[in-house]
């Protein structure tokens, strides 16, 4: 078993990180601070085919692996939560099920533009009343006898990339059937929905506690026609197809948990060794070396998780049989508690500078705490990995 | 057109600086990064590539490790790498540097030599003339602007206070400056792709006319008397005086060391 990354991983690090540092990093405070979607540096990223690390090339991608898309997530993440998210939102949550489950005429129109980046990709699967119980989806869809196309209603609420995103996977009711005992069941289908579309409009947008540059919005469907092509997978499959793309998902903003902590840790290490206390740097106090030591360690552990998860990932790509749910489910949840427990030790660390809004520390641990609720909350994680010990 | 750009792995300034006994630099254990002047070399062929239609080949000589930084060129979008290395060739001066890489451009069929102007460890901006000398071919040093005019460049050189634009026949080589434009970033899939190609790997036995007297250290005339890091400077005298006495201490200060 070997830990150490190989020397093109290495070079995409360096890329991500130097690309952080100079075109990311700068806009960070000023993303948070005005609540904007960092437009100017998502341009920059479509620019270098940060859109679409992990699609195959042959539908535009750069034919990368999950991994090197995974180092780009974490990379942004140490710098800017905000940023991170639109790289994962839109490649785990839009492009990744399109390159899984579409058609040829769909990658065609779809993943290769994504893929590209001259499409900004989203997911719509929570509503007002289904969150963790997905089950609870009211958004329907119709199909016109007469001409194919399907007719969505409903809405669906914090939806990242919203309003900014170009192509929507909606999931949505397209059948009710009746299991053995006679109970009505709901059966989902999932939808590609272009921005634009008649009867699709945008609500209002979220004001949130962290990664206040990202869009979150409400998504409304009232007579929306879609056309016949339109369903991603088969009819009655939306809900593994949604399942498995948040399995996804969640590896992508484990990555970004990594992140916040890793970037947190790294200026708690400068912080604290320039800060002097009772005549000394506060980094000589061994209250602050034992805690940077567990903080350390901790982040070390967080990223052979998601890395792992990462390459688990990485072998359901070549064999679809393998199943990678409960390494990204773990990934998420530990490393999305290692990023609020390392991030508020960071403000901590930090004493009174860490609450004030110029120092990065206090903008990350607001950013941490997402992670521990989007995309599954830690309580899912904790039910998809019990159930698989059921098993 | 055919553009060989000749790239340098130099020690990353920003990380600790190590010396061999001989007072060289010890290569392997530093950081390294592509030399400020040479990525913009590359970057002004790359647009070169992209305005015209080119073939950029980068050429390095170094460790076995600068593979990496050929490796990196090809991600940026460089289309073939050489690297140069052996042992006899380890230690060498600007002399027996530009030798060596005139000898191997000598295998290389190119309209256009581009070279960084100096590299940020030696700082002599002397390898790029001398590689022109040895080759005969018209050198433009101090680039910052470079277009293309039939079979000839049009290259804008920096002065201080003004600027001369010479045009130049090819074959000819030009040494760029950092200035001269903002360096592209690698991408994702240029790396893989870059670490997919093949990198030529050349020794003294490829190097076409030249001598070994004129290799590697022995074969450099410039010997190194001396090296060291950066001496830090102890902790500055601090007074506590009004602001006229100060000026005044200071003006005597300055008065016995000669300054003023």
């Amino acid at each position: 078993m070997d830990f150490s990354l190989d020397k093109k991983h290495e070079m995409a690090r360096s890329l991500f990180k130097e690309f952080a540092e100079n075109e990311v990093k700068p806009f960070a405070q000023e993303t948070d601070e005005t609540e904007h979607f960092p437009e100017a540096i998502v341009e920059k990223m479509e620019k270098l085919g940060f859109m679409g690390i992990p699609i195959e090339k042959q539908y535009g991608g750069q034919g990368c692996d999950i991994l090197t898309y995974i180092m780009a997530v974490e990379e942004m993440a140490k710098v800017c939560g905000t940023t991170s998210v639109v790289i994962s939102a839109h490649t785990s949550l839009c492009a990744d099920p399109i390159q899984t489950y579409g058609t040829e005429e769909q990658k065609q129109k779809f993943l290769i533009p994504l893929a590209k980046g001259e499409l900004l990709g989203a997911f719509g699967l929570t509503e007002p009343g289904a969150g963790t119980d997905a089950q609870g989806v009211q958004t329907r869809a119709v199909q016109d006898e007469a001409t194919g196309e399907w007719i969505l209603n409903g809405s669906k609420c914090f939806i990242t990339n919203g309003k900014y995103a170009d192509v929507y996977i909606i999931i949505a009711i397209t059948d009710i059937v009746e299991d053995k005992r006679g109970r009505k069941q709901k059966k989902f289908s999932a939808f590609i929905v272009e921005k634009g579309t008649p009867g699709f409009s945008f609500g209002t947008k979220e004001k949130k506690m962290g990664i206040r540059g990202s869009a979150t919005y409400e998504l409304i469907f009232q007579d929306c026609r879609i056309p016949a092509d339109s369903m991603l997978g088969q009819r009655g499959k939306g809900f593994p197809i949604a399942m498995h793309t948040l399995d996804g998902g969640r590896i992508g903003i484990a990555a970004q948990a990594l992140g916040l902590a890793e970037g947190a840790l790294e200026r708690t290490i400068a912080y604290t060794k320039e800060r002097k206390q009772f005549g000394r740097s506060i980094a000589q106090q061994q209250n602050t070396q034992f805690q940077l030591a567990d903080m350390a360690t901790k982040v070390e552990a967080a990223q052979m998780m998601v890395y792992r998860a990462a390459m688990k990932k990485q072998q359901f790509m070549a064999d679809h049989k393998t199943s990678y749910s409960v390494e990204a489910a773990m990934a998420k949840l530990y490393a999305a508690e290692v990023a609020m427990e390392v991030t508020t030790k960071a403000v901590q660390l930090h004493g009174g500078y860490g609450y004030i809004r110029e120092y990065d520390v206090e903008r990350m641990m607001r950013d941490a705490k997402i992670t521990e609720i989007y995309e599954g909350t830690s309580e899912v994680q904790r039910m998809v990995i019990f159930g698989s010990l059921l098993k | 057109m055919k553009i060989v750009v000749c790239i340098k792995q130099v020690p990353d300034t920003k990380g600790g600086v190590q010396f061999n006994p001989d007072g060289t630099l010890n290569r392997a254990a530093m950081l390294t990064i592509m030399n400020p002047d040479d990525k913009a070399g590359l970057e002004a062929a790359l647009r070169l590539k992209d305005q015209y239609g080119a073939e950029v080949t980068v050429l390095t000589m170094g460790l076995p490790k600068a593979d990496e930084v050929l490796r990196e060129a090809m991600a940026m979008g460089a289309d073939k790498g050489v690297l140069v290395t052996d042992r006899v060739l380890g230690g060498a001066d600007t002399w027996a540097t530009s030798t060596t890489i005139a000898g191997a451009l000598r295998n290389i069929d190119y309209d256009l030599v581009i070279t960084g102007r100096q590299a940020i460890d030696g700082d002599t901006a002397q390898v790029g003339p001398q590689i022109a000398e040895h080759l005969g071919l018209p050198v433009i040093s101090y680039a910052e602007e470079i277009k293309i005019d039939g079979d000839s460049v049009i290259v804008k050189r920096q002065y201080e206070d003004r600027y001369h634009e010479l045009k130049a026949k090819m074959p000819c080589l030009i040494t760029a400056l950092a200035e001269l434009n903002e360096p592209r970033y690698m991408t994702p899939g240029g790396i893989f792709d870059a670490y997919e190609k093949e990198v030529t790997v050349w020794g003294r036995k490829d190097l076409k006319d030249v001598d070994d007297a004129n290799l590697g250290l022995a074969g450099s005339p410039t010997k190194i008397a001396k090296a060291s890091d950066k001496v830090r400077k102890g902790a500055g005298e601090k007074v506590a005086l009004d602001p006229t006495e100060s000026v005044a201490y200071i003006m005597s200060k300055l008065t016995e060391k000669h300054v003023i």
